[in-house]
């Protein structure tokens, strides 16, 4: 399963890269989106509320984000450095890549370790407490593009 | 570089047949003792404040006392621990020749317990099991890890590196992400190690107890939101095996000390 998701996300980047248009329609359950040229376009819910994207990345139980990524955090608590920090990625990014990276990075490059946090296909051995659920909600998906938007400074 | 082993890692998921190579070389491989503090490297080695130690002398009780119908203890059949138990730990898991399953060490004790003793099995995780697994593990302490992996430990050998290199959970994460590409690296506050199996049973401090390697396996498992099996699990034996080879080597330290 796991290989041919991979093998698809692989055609999809190969594709993207030779400049066509592409087009990928998640499952069901999940609101539908569409990867076009390496990003994300339309927003998967309502306006992204900053202050809740910030308090979800620095959530490390809730979102893990800290465990791979060094955060601007005015508390300076432990980080993970497993990633590229994410200051200066709101000047890197548009919101639909950063959108097109917190879906599912796999969709991007087939290799990438970042959990796709809005996908529920192709997974393997979910605990049952997680099975076919997202790692987070259309707005939580949301509400973390919005702050990582706002993160313009590149790291010091 | 770690680029470069990521994309490795990330092609043995395709291909299993190049699995054959070693992503860390033996030249590199690193036991986690490495990576702890020095108090805790200092504890570990020092048997007065190894907290380990204490499984390890209740092993050497239970080791000599009767036990079951047959009426016999380890010693009757075994002898002396430090001679007949010496370098067994290194060759586990191993596959019983008889019914031709992959036994991780304490299967094989408890193999002994109910066949031989014909006493009522230790639970998984208990104090006794851990103490004996302990006591016989320690008479290989400064061994080489050789598990064997020819023959009919083959296809164990196989499916337990697939399991190592196979995304799962909802985190969707292989045991090579974190421990072949981001060794050495932090997560959250933790420096990853290899993740090898040399120091099992260890003491952890997060667990303020002993515990086993798949005790630990399931604290990785757990970490990606993967389903955990039972104790015991076939499953886990055959990853325990791809482990031992990879780690083909290094030194048994049981008992060890971890965070
Ligand atoms: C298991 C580790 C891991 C976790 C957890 C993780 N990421 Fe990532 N992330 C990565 C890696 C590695 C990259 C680099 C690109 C790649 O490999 O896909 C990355 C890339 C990114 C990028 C693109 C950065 C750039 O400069 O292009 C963003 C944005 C990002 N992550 C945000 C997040 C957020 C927000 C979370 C939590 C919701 C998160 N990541 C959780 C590993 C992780
Ligand atoms: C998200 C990263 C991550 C993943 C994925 C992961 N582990 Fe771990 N593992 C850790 C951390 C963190 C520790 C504790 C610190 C250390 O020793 O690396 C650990 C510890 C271990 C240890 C104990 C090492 C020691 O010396 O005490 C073993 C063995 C191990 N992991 C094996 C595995 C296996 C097998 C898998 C796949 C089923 C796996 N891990 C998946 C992060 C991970
Ligand atoms: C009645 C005799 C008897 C008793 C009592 C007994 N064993 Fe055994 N044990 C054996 C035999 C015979 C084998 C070899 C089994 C085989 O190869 O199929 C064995 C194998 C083993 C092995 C594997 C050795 C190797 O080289 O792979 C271990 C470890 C072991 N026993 C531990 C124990 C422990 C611990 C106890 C006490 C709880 C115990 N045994 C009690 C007879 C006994």
């Amino acid at each position: 399963m796991q290989y041919a998701v991979n093998a698809a996300a692989a055609l999809l980047v190969a594709a993207m890269a030779a400049g066509f248009a592409q087009a990928q329609t998640p499952p069901l359950s999940l609101v539908p989106y569409v990867v076009a040229g390496g990003s994300i376009e339309k927003p998967l819910a309502a306006p992204g509320n900053v202050q809740r994207g910030q308090a979800i990345v620095l959530d490390k139980s809730l979102s893990s984000c800290v465990l791979c990524h060094v955060v601007p955090d005015p508390e300076h608590r432990p980080m993970g450095n497993i990633a590229p920090p994410l200051a200066g990625v709101g000047a890197r990014l548009s919101a639909g890549q950063m959108r097109l990276r917190l879906v599912d990075s796999t969709l991007l490059n087939a290799h990438s370790i970042m959990p796709p946090y809005y996908r529920v296909e192709g997974l393997h051995q979910v605990a049952p407490a997680w099975r076919g659920k997202p790692i987070m909600s259309a707005q939580q998906i949301e509400d973390m593009v919005a702050w990582l938007l706002t993160l313009k400074e590149p790291p010091r | 570089m770690k680029a470069l082993l990521l994309l490795a890692a990330g092609m043995l998921v395709a291909a299993p047949a190049w699995t054959q190579n070693r992503v860390i070389p033996q030249a590199g491989l690193k036991s986690g003792f490495e990576f702890l503090s020095p108090d805790l490297k200092k504890m570990q080695l020092d048997d007065f404040a190894n907290p380990g130690t204490l499984w390890v002398d209740r092993g050497e009780k239970l080791w000599r006392a009767e036990a079951g119908a047959a009426k016999k203890s380890c010693a009757d059949c075994h002898g002396d621990a430090r001679a007949s138990m010496k370098g067994v730990a290194a060759r586990y898991p191993q596959v019983d020749r008889h019914s031709g399953d992959l036994m991780t060490l304490e299967a094989r004790i408890l193999q002994s317990r109910v066949e031989r003793q014909k006493a009522v099995p230790f639970a998984r995780e208990s104090e006794d099991l851990l103490a004996l697994s302990a006591y016989v593990a320690y008479q290989s302490r400064g061994m080489a890890m050789e598990a064997d992996i020819e023959g009919a430990a083959r296809k164990h050998f196989d499916a337990g590196e697939a399991m190592f290199f196979r995304r799962r959970g909802q985190l969707n994460l292989n045991c090579a992400h974190c421990h072949d590409a981001n060794w050495g690296r932090t997560l959250y506050a933790e420096r990853i190690s290899q993740g090898q199996p040399n120091a099992y049973p260890a003491y952890r401090l997060e667990w303020q107890t002993l515990g086993s390697l798949e005790r630990r396996l399931r604290a990785c498992l757990s970490g990606v939101r993967a389903e955990i099996l039972p104790f015991g699990s076939p499953e886990y034996a055959d990853l325990a095996l791809y482990l031992s080879w990879r780690a083909k080597g290094l030194p048994i330290e049981t008992p060890g000390v971890r965070r």
